[in-house]
């Protein structure tokens, strides 16, 4: 899970045990081209494309899309990061406080947004995300990318562009990194 | 200080009633607040800047004492956060038939608020009331005690122009006895590590300095060309008939900021004040109106501040001398 998801489930914290590595570095950079080019196939281009990083672990996602959618089309799309900490429907039930401050570029009036984050769970913090963009313009549609799909969502939301489609038990741990993405579970 | 007990709902920091109050090591806990100003400042530039976070919490304003910018401060914070605000102004309140300060607490929390920002004229009504009130209290300035949100806004504003206090020269000019902002903004600009020097007459010096990590000067033009933050404060007029100083006239003369001292500071300086100013007297009027007199800044902040202040008490659930946890 990314370091943001990893801490919101309880007990809020603890230590990361991996026990199987699902993805390498070359599969994450594979599936992130295969996103690259979804993107440009369901946009038919990316003159309205603006990709979103979720704080944290959709930072760094956010920039290697906005790469790889450079090789491919030679075009750098705008990237932004958003930080929903004040959005969450969970603020008073446990620790919240915003990681970085959100940076969204230009006006997202008649833009097409891709929101990017690592790990796909419940669906609260897309669902606080989608709150918070519309605080920022009427954007003309709003996709998902995300490097993971872990499954056992709470509410109505689903992916655009997934990396990869993993089967997880609720009290299991997903964690992205760099190296690549490892299931394991949380000790506290 | 008697400390309260531990807030039933999250972690340490129930109330702001000092800059000590925030943490054992108050440096970090000013650079808590600051870097999540950094996160409210976003939000008051945005088009729409208002975010959720405090949904259905109330604040109240409870006012003992005129304010108009402390006042609508927190109260644009609390707003921009979406919590209900209630305004109480003593004027057209019962405290005028003679209810008690006690009275008027329960009857306020009866009514089931989450935070109450105090002002009054005497020192330690806010710690008073914190021991009375279940809810969250912060101190929006008590008699010559504290202002501890204007301390941070301060903090904010230079870091903002200057970057990191440490090792900073910031001169605090005027009438330092009576002022609660000087009491706070000394203990916030040492905690980061500045170094403070108080400029006034001795007669508007508090009667000792014992403990305060200042230096002291009577001499204005001696100190500005190595300062890098000269802080006025405002001139009360009242002290004028306590025969503190002679006239408003030679006040302005000896510690005024006029434009020719004003050209002594070095370029990158700051001119701060925590207004309302008296243009004439501490400050010149043109002084005022110098792009480095960054005084509009410091009130744009105040509410960023702020909004970090009651998001810190009301929402973000974080121990205070805890390390930041989400």
């Amino acid at each position: 899970m990314a370091e943001r998801e990893r801490r919101l489930t309880p007990p809020y914290g603890g230590v990361f045990v991996a026990r199987t590595r699902v993805m390498t570095a070359e599969d994450m950079q594979r599936a992130t081209k295969r996103m690259a080019h979804e993107i440009i196939e369901r946009n038919h281009g990316l003159d309205e494309v603006v990709l979103v990083g979720l704080q944290t672990g959709g930072i760094r996602l956010a920039a290697q899309l906005a790469e790889a959618l450079r090789l491919i089309e030679g075009y750098e799309v705008p990237v932004g990061c958003l930080d929903v900490a004040f959005y969450r429907d969970d603020i008073g039930l446990r620790p919240v406080l915003p990681e970085a401050v959100t940076d969204i570029p230009g006006d997202l009036d008649s833009r097409v947004v891709v929101l990017v984050d690592d790990v796909l769970f419940t669906g609260r913090t897309i669902r606080a995300a989608l709150d918070a963009l519309t605080d920022y313009g009427r954007a003309k549609a709003v996709q998902l990318a995300v490097m993971v799909d872990r499954g056992h969502r709470e509410l109505p939301i689903r992916p655009d562009f997934v990396g990869k489609n993993l089967p997880t038990r609720r009290d299991e741990a997903v964690d992205v990194t760099p190296d690549g993405v490892d299931l394991g579970e949380m000790i506290k | 200080m008697t400390r309260v007990v531990a807030n039933p709902r999250h972690g340490d920091l129930r109330n702001l009633l000092s800059v000590a109050d925030l943490g054992p090591d108050v440096a970090s806990g000013i650079n808590r607040v600051l870097t999540l100003t950094d996160s409210f400042v976003e939000v008051s530039e945005r088009a729409i800047p208002k975010v959720p976070a405090l949904k259905g919490r109330t604040v109240v304003s409870l006012f003992f004492e005129d304010s108009t910018r402390t006042r609508l401060s927190f109260e644009t914070a609390a707003k921009r956060l979406s919590a209900d605000t209630m305004n109480f102004s003593v004027g057209t309140s019962s405290v005028k038939k003679g209810e008690s300060l006690r009275d008027t607490i329960e009857t306020i929390e009866a009514m089931g608020v989450d935070a109450i920002v105090v002002r009054h004229a005497s020192a330690g009504v806010p710690l008073q009331i914190a021991q009375w009130a279940n809810s969250a209290v912060i101190n929006a300035g008590d008699g010559w005690h504290e202002h501890p949100t204007q301390a941070l806004l301060d903090c904010y504003t230079i870091r903002q122009n200057l970057g990191d206090l440490a090792g900073r020269q910031i001169a605090i000019v005027g009438d330092i006895r009576h002022s609660r902002v000087a009491r706070s903004n000394v203990a916030a600009f040492s905690a980061l590590g500045a170094e403070v020097t108080l400029v006034a007459p001795p007669t508007l010096l508090p009667p000792s300095l014992e403990g305060w990590p200042v230096k002291v000067s009577h001499d204005l033009d001696s100190v500005l060309a190595n300062t890098d933050v000269c802080y006025l404060l405002r001139m009360q007029r009242e002290r004028m008939t306590e025969a503190l100083i002679p006239s408003l006239r030679e006040y302005t003369a000896t510690y005024g900021l006029t434009e020719r001292r004003a050209d002594l500071l070095p370029g990158h300086a700051l001119v701060m004040h925590p207004g309302p100013m008296n243009r004439g007297v501490e400050i010149a009027a043109n002084v005022a109106d110098r792009p480095n007199a960054v005084v509009i800044d410091q009130v744009r902040n105040g509410v960023a501040v702020r909004m970090a202040v009651l998001f810190l008490l009301l929402g973000s659930g974080i121990e205070w001398g805890g390390e930041i946890d989400a």
